[in-house]
């Protein structure tokens, strides 16, 4: 493995945050059930929390890959079934929206009052989650396949497209590029992170009028559709798994993928010797000669549900501080990149670091943004199919947002 | 049968349909008649770890003042409908004045959600619904005429496609289809093109879908239709042999009427299911060349902004056209019931 | 004897064997192609770089040392505690076959025997309930679940499955007992039988192969539901549908696919044996009128 980029990434998240640290359990009676992604990363949270348990305090975890549908009616009851949901900057909306999840001042001053900025997602100066740990996708490169080429490392989405078109010249690879291109929720994401790149904004500012109907839009467009040339005909279906597996496979040279996808990547396990140590992840690219990674960073955090008594509530925060721990983010440095002092970067992080370093836009965190997201994820994968025009894919997905927005009550 | 003895009868299953689904019926046809809200938003200074940015939000207290003066939301009668997302008549209307030739009405009309949806929901019934009921009943047919000592086993395997999972089937099969997978490969040899894949091209993944369809469904038309055979009674088919009639024409003119209220079973519980086609567009990653009105509800349903609105409207199209597909069905049943009465 | 026992050596016995042979291939070869990749690592069961290794178990022999390895079998059942989920599912399903049956047996009875219109109307709600796709119902059942307490238990799971598989199971039976004839429970009625006794005495005994080919369809749709069971259950109560799903990774982290491939194959070895004992009473069952219509 490539362990040289190590020292230098070092401790690049410590300089964005500064201590913390939270002694032992000691955290009185209450209840305490999660709901939250079932990965190992949370599975390493849930059970430092649930090390706790005793005294009067119960701990219970619902880790299912259905969190995001089930969250929402969980914790509208009174009182909530689930006093905790981890949640990303794209799930959080439906519970901001509903009002289910509560502020959390009170009870970092209470009990994390050394708790880093970075840790503290607001709302209006309101602190609604405490993230802990960094998510996005970037490019992976084989530095032998690119050598091989002769071309120098992209920095660029054109220059991603040059270096593609050298390697199927020099007859190394037909099809050297994959992007987590599937139709639905991976292409919109893709698309999103282009048109992020591009500096443009998904809707006008302060309201849920879309905005994607201009020339960055048509751009991120272009550029997805001239990447898409150097897929795989597949790359309709590409999630991250098929993604992945072609690289393990040696069948792609560069690839976008999830950050937490690295580890997986650069481990024994699926690969040969000589694509693992040739392996390197670096920022995601910039396009249109713009500045910004093109693509969104991404967080996981934990919430507090509103319906649950102060007891629980505080019993809920503590335990889930205890989680998050500088214990538990040193024992598994390898799971996630953390958005901790502690933690270490790894290569597998460098991407997501550099790509936060370069200055990355997050995700949006807009309540209807998730309506967007649908809206795209249906109407794109026919331009890519080359059947349908730019401008016509842009104005489905305006319709189809619209009518959507409009049912929801966003748009009037 | 009197009505208190039947009322005892049935009350047990009536009562857990009438919970079950009865009520989250009516509970769905209102829903399909309401819109949210209007979302009151506010924009202000909000902060993550990457920074922070002025963006909008709602206003939770604000908006929920609303919604506890109204809980089902706004009444919007049938205008979900018939907005784009659904029956999307303006958009038709304006498909049809605005393009002078068939085709391009047509394009216009395939580009909306729902015609898109429904038009790969017909073809899939239309197609897999026969394909079943015939090669079900060819096989049957063929077992039926296997020594006894073969036909234990080929029973055994012929139920096997019916009882894996669907969303794990067609995951199985999808990985096989794979350019790389043994049957992706094994199809590149026999038409001898490497660059073919199954997952490419519209043609193909919709001929892709409705094969696993009709390999999903045959087990079901074929176990019905052996265990039918088994009831032809042997006396009209000697009759029928007295009189010359070829194999073919013994089945042709025997055993087919004969077996017809099977037909009617398997063809109203195929068609039912196939128009609710789901888990093989899930499986085979197809939403790219194939959607379904289920999947039109699973979309709504289960993204990061749930649209229950819009969800009640499809599933509520989606029941209604299962009764028109089975009308025929049903007028036929109606008739043999009158037959019972009398 | 049956009307394939006159044969004789037309095309037609050429082409119908043939078919048939065909037909076991297609039907079984995905099945013995799961079993064999379960059996190798992830690199050979998706063999993207030559699919002969999956036959070969080329990359299983570098990352296990053999070409075949219980690896999968091991993390699914041990490490990920798959027994678990097969215990809760045998148990939902049990239930809700029990229970199925039972409601239907007696409404698909009482529906058979009544003459009456609304017999029929009823008939025809539980084919429009039927048609209702289950990702509404269960989104309907959320929220209610989840204020009165309900969500996460298995009973409730039971009780919902059982309502959703009534009509399919009404259906089924109703059409069964119309091939029961008729004078069998009136004429015990006239001995002075209520009409329960009627049934309890004349139409159980004679009812079996029919529930039991009934059943065999209850069974499936509880065994092999998602839907319902990922929605309504919490994680201790998992199902195996649920559980296998979840071996398969999201968009952001990577699943252990061959936990996933292994247990396919042990959530589809229960069913082999039921089949096979079952396979004879299956098409008696039907034989005996279910499938009249």
């Amino acid at each position: 493995m490539n362990m040289l980029r190590k020292a230098a990434l070092g401790t690049a998240f410590a300089v964005l945050s500064g201590t913390t640290a939270i002694a032992g359990c000691g955290i009185g009676a209450g209840n305490v059930s999660i709901i939250a992604n079932d990965f190992p990363a949370i599975h390493a949270i849930t059970d430092a929390a649930k090390a706790c348990e005793g005294d009067g305090l119960t701990i219970t975890a619902n880790m299912t890959k259905e969190h995001q549908t089930l969250n929402a009616p969980g914790m509208s009851g009174t009182p909530a079934e689930y006093s905790v949901a981890v949640v990303a900057n794209s799930s959080i909306v439906a519970l901001l929206n509903d009002g289910l999840v509560r502020p959390l001042d009170d009870l970092i001053a209470k009990y994390a009052p050394d708790l880093p900025n970075v840790n503290k997602v607001s709302v209006d100066g309101k602190v609604m989650a405490v993230a802990f740990m960094a998510n996005a996708q970037h490019l992976f490169y084989r530095s032998d396949v690119l050598e091989k080429a002769g071309v120098a490392v992209p920095t660029t989405y054109e220059e991603v497209v040059a270096a593609a078109e050298a390697i199927r010249a020099a007859g190394i690879m037909e099809y050297p590029v994959a992007l987590n291109t599937g139709a639905g929720w991976n292409l919109a994401e893709e698309f999103i992170n282009m048109y992020m790149g591009t500096g443009g904004e998904l809707f006008e500012t302060g309201s849920a009028v879309p905005t994607i109907e201009n020339e960055n839009g048509v751009a991120a467009l272009n550029m997805l559709k001239r990447l898409t040339e150097y897929s795989n005909p597949d790359f309709l279906t590409f999630d991250s798994n098929a993604t992945q597996a072609l690289w393990e496979a040696g069948d792609t040279a560069l690839s976008v993928m999830w950050g937490s996808r690295g580890a997986a990547v650069l481990d024994n396990e699926g690969s040969s010797d000589e694509i693992v140590s040739t392996t390197v992840l670096a920022a995601a690219p910039t396009l249109g000669g713009g500045s910004t990674p093109a693509t969104t960073l991404w967080w996981d955090g934990f919430t507090i549900a509103s319906n649950i008594s102060d007891e629980d509530a505080a019993a809920s925060f503590q335990a889930m501080m205890v989680g998050i721990s500088d214990e538990v983010v040193k024992a598994n440095q390898d799971a996630a990149v953390w958005l901790s002092p502690v933690y270490e970067a790894t290569p597998a992080s460098a991407g997501v670091i550099a790509s936060a370093q370069g200055g990355a836009n997050p995700y949006p965190m807009l309540p209807y943004v998730g309506l967007m997201h649908s809206a795209l994820g249906d109407n794109l994968a026919e331009f890519l199919q080359g059947s349908e025009s730019a401008e016509q894919a842009l104005a489905d997905v305006v319709a189809a947002y619209t009518t959507s927005a409009k049912e929801q009550g966003f748009l009037q | 049968m009197p009505h208190r003895t039947f009322f005892w009868f049935i009350l047990p299953s009536a009562l857990a349909m009438l919970l079950f689904i009865a009520f989250p019926l009516v509970s769905v046809i209102l829903q399909s008649l309401h819109v949210e809200h209007e979302q009151i938003l506010v924009t202000s200074e909000n902060c993550g770890p990457f920074g922070c940015k002025q963006s909008t939000s709602v206003d939770v207290e604000a908006t929920a003042l609303l919604k506890d003066a109204a809980p089902l939301g706004r009444f919007n009668g049938l205008g979900t409908y018939f907005d784009r997302g659904h029956l999307a008549t303006a958009e038709i209307s304006a498909a049809w004045s605005g393009t002078d030739s068939w085709g391009g009405f047509f394009s216009k009309v395939m580009n909306l959600p729902f015609y898109k949806a429904l038009a790969f929901t017909l073809a899939y019934t239309v197609v897999v619904t026969p394909l079943v009921i015939l090669l079900g009943l060819a096989v049957a047919l063929g077992v039926n005429g296997l020594p006894k000592l073969l036909k234990g086993p080929t029973i055994f395997i012929s139920l096997l496609p019916m009882i894996v999972t669907p969303l794990i089937g067609s995951l199985i099969l999808y990985w096989m289809i794979d350019a790389d997978g043994i049957l992706g490969k094994g199809l590149q040899y026999i038409f001898d093109d490497p660059a073919l894949s199954l997952k490419a091209s519209p043609l193909l993944t919709w001929l892709t879908l409705f094969t696993y369809g009709v390999w999903h469904g045959i087990p079901f038309a074929f176990v019905v239709f052996y265990a039918g055979l088994q009831t032809v009674p042997e006396e009209t088919l000697e009759a029928a042999m007295v009189d010359g009639a070829s194999r073919w024409e013994r089945i042709r003119y025997v055993v087919i009427p004969y077996m017809g209220p099977l037909f009617v079973f398997v063809a109203l519980i195929q068609l039912m299911d196939n128009f609710r086609v789901f888990e093989p567009i899930i499986g085979f990653s197809a939403q790219a060349n194939a959607s379904s009105l289920s999947t039109e509800i699973y979309g709504d349903l289960l993204g990061d902004n749930a649209q229950y609105a819009s969800a009640a409207a499809t599933s509520t199209l989606t029941v209604i056209g299962v009764a028109i597909l089975l009308t025929p069905v049903l007028i036929r049943t109606w008739r043999d019931f009158n037959r019972k009465v009398v | 004897m049956s009307i394939a026992s006159k044969r004789r050596s037309t095309p037609l016995v050429l082409i119908s064997s043939v078919l048939v042979l065909a037909w076991i291939v297609v039907a079984a070869f995905p099945f013995l192609w799961t079993l064999w990749g379960s059996f190798k690592v992830q690199g050979d069961f998706f063999s993207k770089a030559d699919w002969m290794n999956a036959l070969w178990g080329t990359r299983t022999l570098i990352e296990t040392g053999g070409t075949f390895t219980g690896a999968g079998y091991e993390g699914a059942w041990i490490e990920k505690e798959f027994w678990r989920a097969a215990m809760n599912t045998s148990i939902i399903v049990f239930f809700t076959v029990i229970i199925s049956l039972t409601l239907g047996t007696l409404g698909g009875y009482a529906l058979a025997r009544s003459g009456y219109r609304y017999a029929f109307w009823l008939l025809m709600l539980a084919l429009v309930f039927r048609a209702m796709p289950h990702i509404t119902l269960v989104s309907g059942y959320l929220l209610p679940f989840f204020e009165w307490n309900l969500w996460g238990h298995i009973p409730t799971t039971i009780v919902v499955l059982v309502a959703i598989n009534q009509p399919f199971t009404l259906w089924m039976l109703h059409s069964f007992f119309l091939n029961i004839p008729k004078d069998l429970d009136e004429s015990a009625m006239v001995d002075g039988c209520t009409r329960f006794q009627a049934f309890r005495h004349v139409i159980v005994p004679v009812m079996w192969p029919g529930v039991i080919t009934t059943g065999l369809f209850s069974f499936l749709l509880a065994y092999n539901d998602f839907t319902v069971t990922a929605l309504l259950l919490n994680q201790e109560n998992q199902t195996m549908i649920p559980k296998i799903a979840s071996f398969l990774g999201s968009t952001q982290v990577e699943g252990n696919v061959m936990f996933a491939v292994a247990a396919v194959v042990s959530a589809t070895a229960p069913l082999f044996v039921l089949i096979l004992f079952f396979q004879r009473q299956i098409v008696s069952g039907l034989t005996a009128g279910a499938v009249k219509g």
